[in-house]
């Protein structure tokens, strides 16, 4: 399923849930959860040994898929015999990315059913190659923004990215925060004044307040960190699916509120 | 009209100068970190450009170099070793630099470079404990704070760095995730740089990181290969050694010694630790922001190094050094634990010299290859001896 065209078809705030493939032996039903709950969109995440863009909480769920066992390709075969009706994207590193080739990488992903590529440690600098990779092969390479991103350099990240723009809302890394980081509403609103495409605010995004919040900035989110340690602690897919659905709603009830303003 | 020489094997004009504008050392090196900490990077590397080419930078920190860490450090003519192993081993002291490593080199030059910069505070990771000490030292002594992320399990094999990071006024933050040692302490070391980045300077150890870090720490530790090639110039009547080895974990005394001399008929000798061996085991990857030869399995999950040497614990090798394997500039090699320890004891009762386990494993090379065809009696042989033993007290009490 292209993710871009599935993004832009939605008439509504877009709610990105993330899980760690292999976090659990019933992991895909997560997926099956999140979908039921209103999903827009999935992050599926291939875990790597040194994350560095992640905290403690999708640290802990990576150690705990690879220590299952876990690869991008059992993964990949799982969610190819999957149909939940959303489109997904798989975030991973860029050394799991050219292990063997971006290319034949690119190619699997597409094989399996999944649309879009995130990789935080490919900044666009170094982006040329794998941009062709995913193109080639009909995957959306989605690039990140932050919140030091000078404005030029904004420019071109929307210009070059595909599906969304992954706006980081916050100076830092994954995690749960208190309040949402009040870099998020500057990023999403110049990010907006770049591009059509769709912004999406991650990092930090905690709560269904968090997400009503950067809802108004942009045109969705990515919800991560808050979901794992719900996981983790051994929440089932219906208890996930259920608080993933209040987000929804929040953000259904709010974007309902700014068509009547 | 002059006869051209005939073409050198390599090019002697590029060899060890600046990576390219992405930062590459042939198809290693770059910049893959995430996009937070593109401007910072960016920023380090504009500062530096403008500092090195600075010369009132050059005399701060030629100065400090030498009233504060000492230099220049001695070289040194091993008498009874070279009797025993049939070569002339002549060995550059590191070892008698203040802190106790070439680590100060480095550390002072980025210090500097973080005060020029307006930073307030040193981020830096460490195995071993050498750049943790030396980055607090620096701190202390430019009046910055510093915050050390040093992996558990260093930490508990180090106690003696650790206490004396916590007296020169460093912040020591273990870091429990993954193998907890130096690998996962730079993972981490980028994470906090992340948060803190405006008032904050990541001060990398070794040659490895993003761009501009591994051609900016070279630059910073070349004053041990180009103090080494002036004492060498009157201690051999030949001018340049036959043959320069040191050792290599991220492998900054060894980039810093290459830079020296890369310009000569010497051969470049880097010796790894067998359990950390990136360039004999290891296949290209991307780690800790760059391209290099890196321990990784099948799946590309980064591999966990093994040495009886805490600072040569790192999975991979500077992106130059992979560079000078592959234009056969410099030749990589590794030795054992046992061979390392035999080296400490054998050079500390030859020459009243007891050396670190990393730089150990230098010797242990030579003594090994000495006589052979690797390298043939009568050889001289330059060898940056980087650190001194006493760190390594308790680690040499469990096995000898």
């Amino acid at each position: 399923m292209n993710l871009e065209k599935s993004l832009r078809a939605a008439n509504r705030k877009l709610l990105i849930p993330y899980v760690t493939g292999g976090v659990t032996a019933n992991w895909t039903d997560y997926l099956t959860a999140y979908a039921q709950a209103g999903a827009d969109a999935i992050e599926i995440g291939l875990p790597f040994s040194d994350p560095m863009i992640d905290g403690s909480t999708v640290q802990r769920a990576s150690d705990v898929a690879l220590e299952r066992g876990t690869t991008v390709a059992k993964i990949l075969a799982e969610v190819s015999t999957l149909d939940i009706g959303v489109p997904l994207a798989a975030m991973t590193y860029y050394n799991l990315v050219q292990r063997t080739s971006p290319d034949a990488f690119c190619r699997a992903l597409a094989e399996a059913g999944v649309g879009g590529l995130i990789v935080p440690d490919v900044p666009l600098e170094e982006a040329a190659e794998l941009e062709a990779a995913a193109k080639d092969n009909g995957v959306d390479l989605v690039l990140l923004a932050a919140p030091s991103t000078p404005p030029a350099r904004l420019a071109e990240i929307a210009a070059r990215s595909r599906g969304f723009i992954y706006a980081v809302s916050v100076m830092g890394i994954t995690g749960e925060r208190a309040a949402l980081a009040d870099t998020a509403g500057r990023l999403a609103a110049d990010l907006k004044a770049a591009t059509d495409r769709p912004v999406v605010l991650g990092i930090g995004i905690s709560t269904a307040e968090h997400a009503v919040e950067a809802s108004r900035h942009a045109d969705g989110v990515v919800i991560g960190s808050s979901l794992m340690r719900r996981v983790l602690d051994g929440a089932t897919p219906d208890e996930v699916r259920d608080w993933l659905a209040t987000v929804r709603t929040a953000l259904d009830q709010e974007f309902a509120h700014s068509l009547l303003a | 009209m002059t006869e051209l020489s005939p073409l050198p094997r390599f090019e002697v004009a590029t060899a060890m100068s600046e990576p390219s504008e992405a930062g590459r050392f042939g198809e290693y090196g770059g910049r893959f970190v995430p996009e937070s900490l593109i401007p910072a990077c960016a920023a380090v590397e504009a500062a530096f450009r403008s500092a090195w080419a600075d010369p009132e930078f050059r005399r701060n920190l030629d100065r400090l170099l030498a009233v504060h860490a000492g230099r220049p450090t001695a070289l040194t003519p091993s008498w009874r070793l070279s009797a025993e192993l049939g070569i002339n081993l002549l060995l550059k002291r590191e070892d008698l630099a203040h802190t106790g490593s070439h680590k100060i080199n480095n550390v002072l030059g980025q210090a500097l470079l973080a005060r020029r910069m307006g930073k307030t505070k040193l981020l830096a990771e460490t195995g071993a404990g050498q750049h943790g000490v030396a980055t607090a030292t620096a701190a202390a002594l430019l009046g910055l704070e510093a915050t050390i992320f040093m992996g558990s399990r260093d930490i508990e094999r180090q106690s003696l760095n650790v206490f004396r990071m916590k007296m020169l006024g460093a912040e020591v933050v273990p870091v429990d995730s993954g193998s907890r040692t130096l690998k996962d302490a730079c993972t981490e070391a980028l994470r906090n740089w992340v948060a803190q980045v405006d008032d904050a300077y990541y001060c990398v150890g070794s040659v490895m990181g993003p761009h501009p870090y591994p051609w900016m720490v070279r630059e910073f530790q070349r004053v041990i290969g180009d103090e080494a090639r002036r004492q060498v110039a009157t201690e051999l009547t030949t001018g340049v050694p036959d043959y320069v080895v040191a050792c290599v974990g991220g492998g900054s005394n060894a980039a810093g010694t290459f830079a020296g001399f890369v310009d000569t008929s010497a051969q470049l000798i880097g010796v790894e630790a067998e359990g950390g061996a990136a360039v004999a085991f290891g296949r290209v990857g991307v780690m800790h922001g760059f391209r290099s030869l890196v321990l990784q399995d099948d799946e590309g999950q980064i591999g966990e190094a093994h040495s009886i040497a805490a600072g040569l614990d790192y999975p991979g090798i500077g992106p130059e050094h992979a560079h000078l394997n592959d234009s056969g500039r410099a030749r990589y090699v590794y030795v054992n634990d046992d061979e390392v320890v035999a080296a400490v004891v054998r050079l500390a009762r030859t020459e009243g010299i007891f050396a670190a386990l990393e730089s150990s494993h230098a010797l242990a090379w030579i003594i090994r290859a000495a006589g052979t065809g690797e390298l043939p009696q009568g050889a001289n042989v330059l060898m940056t001896l980087s650190g001194r033993g006493d760190k390594d007290i308790s680690a040499l009490m469990e096995v000898l």
